[in-house]
């Protein structure tokens, strides 16, 4: 093919990644992203007139995110960048775009899809009361705004960001009232085994807990999150149950909270991506070979948003993902570097499966949130009502409770109350999670404004 | 819902709002019923589409039905016991050029000898009633019995019913064959044969197949409609809306639900496949439709689409569906291919139906959709190829 | 009117001026909308179900959970939108924008 037209969706470690080899390569791919500037979300970058260095933004990984951000800014010029775009649809070998106010249909001959994942989350009595933010919201406030989310924080949850975050808010001067971990402590130990495949996380997440713990700021595994007190205007406290069963409440006014990642699939769903069931996680995932070719010829898919394998496992995925795509329009590879990207890769699956086992993700809590407790944000939709449509109205699985009950209907199309309404349902069915399925994508995959015009096509 | 085989008065093959309200009629009639569906109830057209309760603008001689339809649909909570937000806030279409007035007018004469009221308003009136309509609009044609439901809900709200009843329904059960020895039909599926001397083909798109299994074929095309949902918005349009007009293009039509949100469908429809479980929404049209509803409801510019989808609606090639009993089989009846038009008949239908099968004959006429009027190929081509 | 964010860094940016319900708010140059709400208003918006105020979840553009209006009826996320000099932002719909018939 002599002039592909290649499309890469996300400007983060993968997407970066990949159009650094296809430029490389001498091709000019199309790089769509949402943000006004590159980096993703772990490597996001403040807004132009501030001033705080790498070292101070993005602590031990400051070194990772000042080479993405000068490999990116050295090929933008080489690519067709465009930032702040929305891929909203993928079909019949077209990205469709929209920025601001104009649409506009994006033809590919190879689409490599990195968008990334977002904060997993189990849905809390309260949740929705004002001051309650995902660790991911927690830590962006931070980075990109030089905000902390509130004064007196707890920060509820599982998995290394929940420690991370907590971490950084000390730093920077606010000292969280507590990280209440879901996970035990035996739970982390199983994990060792396994992520001793990266024995530098290992120990950077050990000084964490320690720093915490130096700063005064109590460390709780093995808790049960109850309810985040307060009233319509704001967050006052916290009640959960500790480790030995009995009920705690701590005062704050802001909760952060998340349980590890969710892979944004949405855009690989649309362009007809096979998914598969992980046990280890407990998610559906697009299929992909050991390069990141899914299960449609054309369609290539690196990062978060296939594993969930951090920052500098989805800069490896990248770079393999779009060697699969080069070698596929016939591009010589270099077999050597495949070999060891993908044995690189390999350690961080080892890793992440670590990480999965040490702080898993408290399914049994999930299945039994509380009848009353909002499931659904956007539509305000009970946890009890998902129940009915599957007890009432024999719902097998999400999509047919969604039809029936609302919950995933509403304007994020249930990347928030998704992952729960798999347990829920499952559980209510009294059968395997793998029968709930998944929440189906739906053009578009963020609201669409509906006095948009569209741009002639290119091609 | 799971039984391995077994006998009935009617086996129901397709378990859409038409199958479902024939098995909750065909119970209230004491007959022996089993619903067989590929799928799960109402997941298809009956479930995708607009969930518009329209009677103007049809077929003036399926008024008759639609009506029967109506006085349904008024009484559904309590036939069904269930909510499936049946609202009669009326249907009003709007009329983009004064020289379609002659033809909404002729169709008000005609159809009030059906009994269906319409009124036919001007500039002024459609602003005072509706003054969320852009200013391209000319007239309005007013029919205030009409209005919508939750497609999702209906379909299922017959099934459990009839279930409650007595009917027995299995979901996942495709039909892999029908077969006529004696008196009783024998209706394969991976599940087991299931026995009875009368069947019922009410599966929508998938009809047709049926219909040529039996020796009837019929000119059937498998579309999707193009449907879309906006975020919740202040309730502003209280009735169903649409458009009269000669340009396919420009039929558009909204509705706008108690919470907030509205559908939109129209435009245009697209290829749908019968082995996909899920037709896809065809993003391409997306921008068309939006212009055209926003000559509807310019306010709209002010709010986001959310979602979109798509279904598998069969529609004949004379845009009438195909209803009654075989012209071949005793025992074997029809009632698929509603061409996009299946929601607000759907009903109406099945107790037709119900009535055919029990009584061996309908008080509601229906020989306009009987399958025989295909039986001349060369007739039948000749109308498709308009 | 109420502080939820609390500002720790980059403090020393250009200052702006705008509008949330009415209301004239300091802000700086840099800060999006979300923040800019979290100093000064303590919400983002109302939920259309009655269950109350929404303040924004997930900061990164997903949760949708932070849709503003502009005085002239658009809607911007709040989030994802740099504030800027003047703009009059408003946590519900301005009044007239539907047509509701009486």
């Amino acid at each position: 093919m002599a002039d592909p037209r290649i499309v890469i969706v996300g400007a983060g470690p993968a997407g970066t990644r990949a159009a650094e080899l296809l430029v490389a390569a001498g091709l000019r791919p199309v790089v769509i992203d949402e943000s006004p500037r590159s980096g993703g979300q772990i490597y996001r970058r403040p807004p132009p007139n501030f001033t705080r260095s790498h070292e101070q933004l993005y602590g031990t990984e400051a070194g990772r995110a000042r080479a993405i951000h000068a490999t990116f800014d050295a090929f933008a010029n080489k690519v067709d960048y465009r930032a702040e775009t929305l891929a909203w649809a993928v079909k019949d070998d077209r990205v469709f775009v929209q920025k601001a106010m104009t649409v506009e249909q994006i033809p590919y001959d190879a689409l490599l899809l990195a968008p990334g994942a977002t904060d997993r989350l189990i849905p809390l009595e309260g949740w929705t009361r004002p001051g309650c933010y995902s660790l991911g919201a927690a830590q962006i406030t931070l980075k990109a705004q030089g905000c902390a989310i509130g004064q007196e924080v707890v920060f509820v949850g599982t998995g290394p960001l929940l420690y991370l975050v907590a971490y950084q808010y000390m730093k920077a001067g606010i000292a969280p009232v507590a990280v209440l971990d879901t996970s035990s402590l035996a739970q982390q130990l199983r994990g060792l085994p396994l992520m001793v495949a990266r024995p530098e996380q290992l120990i950077k997440g050990a000084q964490i807990v320690s720093a915490l713990r130096q700063g005064g700021v109590r460390v709780l595994r093995g808790v049960r999150p109850l309810e985040v007190l307060g009233d319509d205007r704001s967050v006052t406290g916290m009640r959960f149950c500790d480790a030995a069963g009995h009920e705690q409440e701590l005062r704050c006014t802001a909760v952060g909270m998340g349980y590890h990642l969710r892979a944004e699939s949405q855009l690989a769903d649309l362009a007809g991506c096979s998914f598969e069931f992980h046990p280890t996680v407990r998610q559906w995932l697009p299929v992909i070979d050991e390069m990141g070719r899914s299960s449609i010829r054309n369609v290539y898919l690196a990062g978060d948003g296939v594993r969930i394998l951090g920052a500098d496992g989805a800069e490896v995925a990248g770079r393999l993902a779009a060697i699969a795509l080069l070698s596929d329009l016939g591009w010589p590879i270099d077999q050597a570097k495949v070999r060891s990207l993908q044995a690189e890769m390999r350690r961080h699956v080892r890793f992440a499966s670590g990480i999965a086992k040490a702080f898993p993700w408290p399914h049994e809590q999930v299945a039994a949130i509380p009848d009353r407790t909002l499931i659904c944000r956007c539509e305000a939709i009970t946890a009890g009502e998902l129940r009915a449509s599957v007890k009432d109205l024999f719902s097998p699985e999400v999509n047919r409770a969604k039809a029936f009950s609302r919950v995933g209907m509403g304007r994020c199309q249930g990347r928030f109350c998704g992952p729960a309404s798999q347990e829920v349902v499952a559980a209510a069915n009294g059968a395997p999670i793998q029968s709930a399925g998944r929440i189906r994508g739906q053009a578009p995959v963020k609201p669409l404004p509906i006095g948009i015009t569209e741009e002639t096509s290119r091609g | 819902m799971v039984e391995a085989s077994g006998q009935a008065d009617v086996i129901i093959v397709g378990g859409g709002i038409v199958g479902a309200s024939t098995a909750f009629f065909l119970r209230g009639r004491g007959v022996k019923v089993i619903l067989l569906e590929r799928f799960l109830i109402g997941q298809q057209a009956s479930g995708t589409n607009f969930g518009n309760v329209r009677r103007q603008g049809r077929y003036l001689r399926q008024l008759p039905l639609a009506n029967r339809s109506r006085d349904i649909w008024g009484r559904i909570h309590e036939l069904t016991g269930s909510n499936v937000e049946f609202m009669p806030v009326g249907h009003i279409r709007f009329l983009w050029k004064e020289e379609q007035l002659a033809v909404v007018e002729k169709y008000q004469r005609d159809a009030a000898e059906y009994g269906l009221e319409l009124h036919i308003l001007g500039k002024e009136a459609i602003r005072e009633r509706f003054p969320f309509i852009g200013p391209e609009a000319v007239a309005g044609s007013w029919s205030p019995h009409d209005g919508h439901a939750n497609p999702r809900l209906v379909a299922p709200a017959f099934a459990q019913a009839a279930m409650r009843n007595g009917a027995t329904i299995i979901e996942n059960c495709e039909v892999l064959s029908i077969e006529k020895s004696g008196e009783d039909f024998t209706v394969e599926t991976p599940r087991g044969n299931y026995r009875a001397p009368v069947v019922v083909i009410s599966s929508g798109a998938w009809g047709a197949d049926h219909a040529a299994a039996m020796g009837e074929a019929v000119p059937l095309v498998v579309d999707g409609p193009q449907m879309g949902v906006t975020e919740p918005l202040p309730y502003f349009v209280h009735p169903v809306v649409g458009v009269s007009t000669q340009v396919p293009g420009e039929v558009a039509y909204l509705r706008q639900i108690p919470r907030g949100n509205i559908i939109f469908g129209g435009v245009r429809r697209r290829p749908a496949a019968l082995d996909e479980r899920r037709a896809k929404y065809d993003p391409a049209g997306l921008m068309e439709q939006l212009r055209q509803i926003q000559r509807l409801a310019p306010a709209l510019r002010h709010a986001r689409v959310i979602r979109t989808w798509s279904g598998v609606e069969g529609y004949l090639a004379d845009d009438i569906p195909v209803m009654g009993d075989s012209d071949k089989i005793a025992g074997l009846f029809y009632a698929f291919g509603f061409c996009g038009h299946g929601f607000q008949i759907g009903p109406g239908v099945g107790d037709v139906m119900a009535e055919l099968i029990a009584t061996g004959t309908t008080t509601t006429p229906i020989d306009d959709f009987h399958i025989r009027r295909f039986k001349d190929p060369a007739r039948w081509q000749r109308t498709a190829a308009h | 009117m109420q502080a939820r964010f609390v500002r720790l860094a980059e403090q020393e940016r250009r200052p702006i001026v705008l509008s949330v319900d009415g209301v004239a708010v300091d802000a700086m140059e840099g800060d999006v909308l979300l923040t800019v709400l979290m100093l000064h208003r303590g919400f983002a918006r109302i939920s259309e179900f009655g269950d109350g105020p929404r303040a924004g979840f997930c900061m990164m553009g997903a949760c949708q959970d932070c849709w503003v209006w502009t005085g002239s009826g658009d809607r911007l996320r709040a989030c994802s939108t740099a504030a800027a000099e003047g703009m009059d932002i408003h946590t519900s719909a301005p009044e007239g924008l539907w047509p509701i018939p009486a």
